[in-house]
């Protein structure tokens, strides 16, 4: 994430710290921790933090980390919370990311957000 | 007058419901939901398979499972074995003993191979053929040193994660190539399994050895960066000429060349590292990677696409005495 030099809020690895609210429209930023069968894909401070009816409201898209080694589960993460919170999985890369995959996070988020906030004025308008 | 005893500390039971780091039992229980045994997986359906074959990619194939039983062998009864008394928590040396025995399953895996589809004559030839190619005992060397010296604890957790990240991956390269020709898939289907496993042996590894770096001092931490890229170095001498040798022959060594490259820089990212190699000599073939992970570039970059035709994932499980909406 500092690698992508865009202002971020870190939701915490461990329970007992205080969990962060959305500050509005976000991206999801996310490993994966799936088994062999998938199984506990997404980490459970990030279900604590999506099971905020608030934070879930905000939440635009999500890009997943993993390995390839796990085959069809490689940043399962991603699928699964794509199909629970109805939103795109936008990006899949495999652990820390190259430099090839933050170009192309950074110039896609860009994008989206332009996007986005062309359909929020023309749902305005409308 | 002096008191001839000497006070040994109190044998200690391990506690799994006091946790120093909770990354031990996430680790745990990843690795025990992981388990397998290669009879899970039907090997015989690739006899048909493995006789569209010819003789050459035959050898190559049994010499290439061969070098990859050596590792295996090396990290069940030296590489997992010597971390052990390193660790930090008693749960960490329970997770190595796992690892230790995942090892002995997936070199144990390799002679299933063998016993379904080859005679024993060439499967013995190429037993004698690794203890004597000079590259693969070169590679297996470099590594037995750190595991064997008076090592620095971190020095031997580099040579492993680089066996388990690294070294595996000139061997995982043919399976995955004779798969994305639709050949020895089951064999195929196994060897993912030996993937998967790697993968967490790597990344746990690798964690433990950030979090032990992270204790030492400035200068400290520069001497073992300085050591892990050279004994990458040197080890990826040794498997650019083992490769060569095993893979020139079907002229696909260029190809391999791109996959070792590519699982480099994962091992050093495992280690808290950036990549070594330049992303344009880390292309790996995109038949390799398809057949490495089925169906992951399904709707994987939004970003490179139209933009509005995305795919909402669906039917996926998910663990919904978690979610409470």
């Amino acid at each position: 994430m500092e690698r992508l030099g865009l202002p971020a809020v870190r939701i915490p690895a461990r329970a007992s710290e205080p969990m962060p609210a959305a500050p509005g429209p976000f991206v999801l930023v996310t490993p994966t921790y799936a088994d062999g069968e998938g199984r506990g894909a997404v980490h459970k401070q990030v279900i604590r933090f999506l099971n905020q009816e608030s934070n879930r409201a905000q939440l635009k898209g999500v890009i997943a980390s993993g390995n390839r080694n796990f085959g069809i589960y490689f940043a399962h993460a991603g699928a699964v919370i794509a199909a629970k919170c109805q939103c795109p999985c936008l990006y899949k890369f495999e652990l820390a990311g190259t430099n090839n995959d933050i170009e192309r996070v950074r110039k896609g988020l860009e994008l989206f957000w332009q996007h986005q906030h062309s359909t929020n004025h023309r749902l305005q308008k409308a | 007058m002096t008191i001839h005893s000497t006070i040994e500390p109190a044998a200690r039971a391990v506690n799994w419901n006091r946790l120093q780091d909770e990354k031990d039992l996430e680790i745990w229980n990843r690795l025990t939901s992981n388990f397998w045994l290669p009879e899970k997986v039907p090997l015989s359906n690739d006899i048909q398979s493995w006789a569209t074959l010819t003789p050459d990619e035959q050898k190559l194939t049994i010499r290439v499972f061969t070098g990859l039983t050596l590792l295996d062998t090396i990290q069940n009864t030296v590489g997992a074995p010597t971390l052990m008394p390193d660790a930090l928590t008693p749960h960490e040396e329970a997770v190595l003993t796992n690892i230790a025995f995942m090892e002995a399953v997936h070199a144990r895996s390799y002679s299933s191979v063998f016993s379904t589809l080859c005679r024993t004559a060439e499967v013995d030839e190429a037993f004698r053929w690794s203890e004597e190619n000079e590259h693969l005992q070169g590679k297996s060397r470099l590594i037995l040193k750190e595991y064997r010296a008076a090592s620095h604890p971190l020095k031997k957790k580099i040579a492993s994660v680089f066996l388990e990240s690294f070294l595996f991956y000139s061997g995982f390269y043919l399976p995955m190539h004779w798969s994305s020709r639709a050949k020895l898939t089951n064999t195929a289907d196994l060897i993912r399994l030996i993937i998967r496993d790697e993968a967490v042996h790597g990344y746990y590894i690798g964690y433990k050895f950030q979090k032990s770096l992270a204790q030492l001092s400035e200068s400290e931490q520069a001497d073992i960066k300085d050591f892990a890229f050279s004994l990458l170095l040197d080890l990826y001498d040794l498997e650019v000429k083992y490769t060569e040798d095993l893979y020139d022959g079907i002229g696909l060594t260029e190809d391999v060349k791109h996959f070792l490259h590519y699982n480099a820089n994962k091992a050093l990212q495992n280690l808290g590292y950036e990549g070594l190699f330049p992303e344009n000599i880390c292309q790996v073939n995109p038949a390799i990677m398809a057949s490495l992970s089925p169906n992951a570039d399904e709707n994987h970059d939004f970003f490179s696409g139209s933009g509005s035709s995305y795919v909402i994932g669906k039917a996926i499980a998910t663990e919904d005495e978690d979610w409470d909406f």
